[in-house]
């Protein structure tokens, strides 16, 4: 009787498991819920799980699953996580970790399984070079640096430029050649290159030399604490000119150190959490707003893009074959999600830079810069 | 470079210079009397920001009140550390009260990170200090101005107390034999209390004057300039008052020059700084006013 009860019970899993295979499409989600960064996935999964909430949960009539396992903000625990998603879980697709390091461990797992990985927010070149399954739903500094550039000549219309970069961060050092590369290619011309350290506070020297060659605008893209000093410094010095910075000016600190001297400068940014670019991405703050009571952030957006990027591609692939959805990925164009639109080159991201204006003490939204 | 910018940046020279040398009267002070480096000179330093700062956003008290409540608050915290941490080592050897003027810096750091938090905080100036003035081209920052002259008049406060009053003999008593004057009937430990009072207060007050400069404040702000300071004490001669305040316009002359001139140095900034005070260290200890020191921490 017993041994009769076990193989009904064996069956009835074995049917169990078959039936619910047919009905959801599986997709892992291997983030940073615990650890040093833990801020960063948890983040994301807020907001993966909001996006659903506005688009639904199923794709090709068939239910969305979500497994999600924690990678502990470390680089083992990321690439055990995707191999028990891939072998144990059997997912067809994986949103990947938050940040570059763990990417990094989990994109070789991915490239030798063929399983598609999206990251919404690893930022390293390294990461989808080279890679065919692996993507990422943000923008690298090179982008955001020829948007600056563009941004500056177009729109601007600066001749000549300077740039005070800080040389102990990799983030300013890249933004600031990026920078200057594409600003003479579209004609203007970078006259003086000067540099500051972490940490310093005192920047007349460099500032002094700027102001001595008279740019119509100075890039500085740098962290907060020493763009609001840089401008402080830059406008008590006599600096007239614009001044244009990076996503890295985006801290509450650039107001209450920079005060009246950070009025007027720009910079890039990967969104802008007070105005939606389209329909879906209103929808997603509205939404934010209603069930945290706070402005949304920039992780949760990004987890939600990365989502949305993959629901699409399964959709056009019509089919859940990892091989067919990497192909759909890839051959995303203009897709409309969170943070504007997307189109997905070589598995990076392209999408719109937002540029907004610091007026009254806060961000103004200005406008969206494309590549061209 | 033209005339005008090489100007401009012999001004930005002396205004860091300036606070430099205020500051490291304050090491020069303390060790001319106790023969101790005080390395949480540079960590009251910073308290003295956070509490002007406090009393002006919190309390809501004028500008010039709120740090005269700073220096003072600066001055009983000076105070509680020689109490706390220097008085029972009186007579250990010098190393150990080395090590603990290292670790009160280090408690004091972490200390503000725990309570106030890492994040920066933008310190409010008055327009007395903030206002931009043009002297023969070059743009003058109001603090820029004020800094040498508060430390002049700083040094003949200090002048006068130690020469001129009866806590001022005893302090020269006391740095030339301790125990002597012990002998003589002088209360020695205060003595030793009112020093760390008015080195702290001075540390206060150049905190202060550096946030009005550099308008934002942070519970590690103090290590940079605590550090450039000493050097500006060592290059002076420690122990000497005057040599200080030369000591802090040679350094702070010595690094925006090097920005200004040799701008692929930038990130040498510092380095250059230290390599200063090393060699003053092997080549002549006693700084360029000191005498002949015997011996040296």
């Amino acid at each position: 009787m017993r041994k009769l009860f076990a193989v009904v019970l064996c069956i009835g899993l074995l049917l169990s498991g078959v039936a619910s295979a047919q009905e959801t499409i599986r997709i892992g989600a291997n983030l940073e819920m615990t650890g040093a960064v833990a801020a960063y996935g948890q983040m994301i999964w807020e907001g993966i799980n909001l996006i659903r909430e506005i688009v639904g949960d199923t794709v090709l009539g068939k239910k969305v699953e979500l497994v999600l396992v924690d990678n502990k903000s470390d680089k083992v625990e990321a690439a055990n996580a995707t191999t028990r998603l891939i072998d144990k879980e059997s997912v067809v697709a994986i949103i990947g970790p938050a940040i570059s390091g763990s990417m990094l461990a989990a994109g070789p797992i991915c490239e030798e399984k063929q399983i598609p990985i999206i990251s919404a927010t690893a930022t390293n070149p390294l990461v989808t070079q080279g890679k065919k399954f692996v993507f990422r739903a943000c923008f690298l500094d090179p982008y955001q640096a020829a948007a600056a550039a563009q941004f500056a000549r177009e729109d601007l219309k600066a001749e000549t430029a300077a740039i005070l970069s800080d040389i102990a961060q990799d983030y300013c050092v890249a933004l600031g050649n990026f920078f200057k590369e594409e600003f003479e290619k579209r004609g203007g011309k970078v006259i003086v290159e000067q540099h500051c350290k972490t940490g310093d506070q005192d920047f007349s020297a460099q500032l002094t030399t700027i102001i001595n060659a008279n740019p119509d605008l100075l890039y500085v893209p740098n962290y907060y604490t020493e763009i609001a000093l840089i401008c402080r410094q830059a406008r008590d010095l006599g600096y007239e000119g614009i001044i244009l910075s990076a996503d890295g000016a985006d801290a509450p600190e650039l107001f209450s150190v920079g005060g009246d001297a950070v009025e007027g400068l720009y910079h890039t940014a990967i969104w802008d959490a007070t105005r939606g670019l389209n329909d879906i991405g209103q929808k997603y703050i509205d939404l934010y707003k209603e069930k945290f009571g706070k402005d949304p952030n920039m992780f949760g957006a990004l987890g939600a893009d990365a989502y949305l990027i993959l629901i699409n591609a399964i959709e056009r692939a019509g089919s859940t074959d990892p091989a067919k959805i990497r192909e759909a990925i890839e051959d995303t164009e203009n897709l409309d999600v969170v943070t504007g639109k997307v189109t997905i080159e070589n598995g990076d991201a392209l999408k719109p830079v937002v540029v907004r204006k610091v007026e009254g003490g806060k961000f103004v939204f200005v406008k969206t810069v494309t590549v061209e | 470079m033209s005339w005008v910018t090489f100007f401009q940046q012999l001004m930005n020279g002396i205004s860091v210079g300036s606070l430099y040398a205020l500051l490291a009267i304050g090491y020069t002070l303390v060790y001319g009397i106790l023969g101790l480096i005080n390395f949480a000179h540079s960590d009251v330093f910073m308290l003295g920001t956070y509490f002007a700062f406090f009393m002006m956003v919190i309390f809501l008290l004028p500008w010039w009140l709120s740090v005269l409540i700073g220096v003072a608050l600066c001055a009983v915290v000076g105070m509680s550390i020689e109490r706390v941490a220097y008085r029972p080592l009186r007579n250990a050897p010098r190393i150990s009260a080395l090590i603990t003027a290292v670790g009160v810096s280090f408690f004091i750091e972490n200390f503000g990170l725990v309570t106030v938090g890492a994040r920066p905080k933008g310190f409010p100036r008055p327009d007395l200090m903030k206002n931009v003035y043009v002297l023969l081209g070059a743009r003058i920052q109001g603090v820029t101005f004020w800094v040498p002259v508060i430390s002049i008049l700083i040094l003949f406060v200090l002048f006068s107390i130690v020469y001129r009053t009866k806590i001022g003999i005893a302090m020269r008593a006391v740095s030339k034999d301790m125990e002597t004057t012990r002998l003589m009937g002088v209360d020695v430990d205060r003595i030793i209390l009112y020093t760390f009072a008015l080195g702290s207060a001075l540390a206060g007050i150049g905190g202060v004057l550096w946030a009005c400069k550099y308008p934002q404040i942070n519970p590690l702000m103090g290590i940079f300039p605590g550090w450039k300071a000493f050097t500006a004490a060592v290059v002076g001669g420690v122990g000497n008052v005057v040599g200080a305040m030369l000591g802090g316009f040679i350094i702070g002359l010595a690094e925006i020059l090097i920005v200004a001139f040799f701008p692929g140095l930038t990130g040498y900034r510092d380095a250059f700084v230290f390599t200063i005070l090393i060699v003053f260290l092997l080549v002549r200890p006693g700084g360029l006013m000191g005498e002949a020191v015997r011996e040296k921490v």
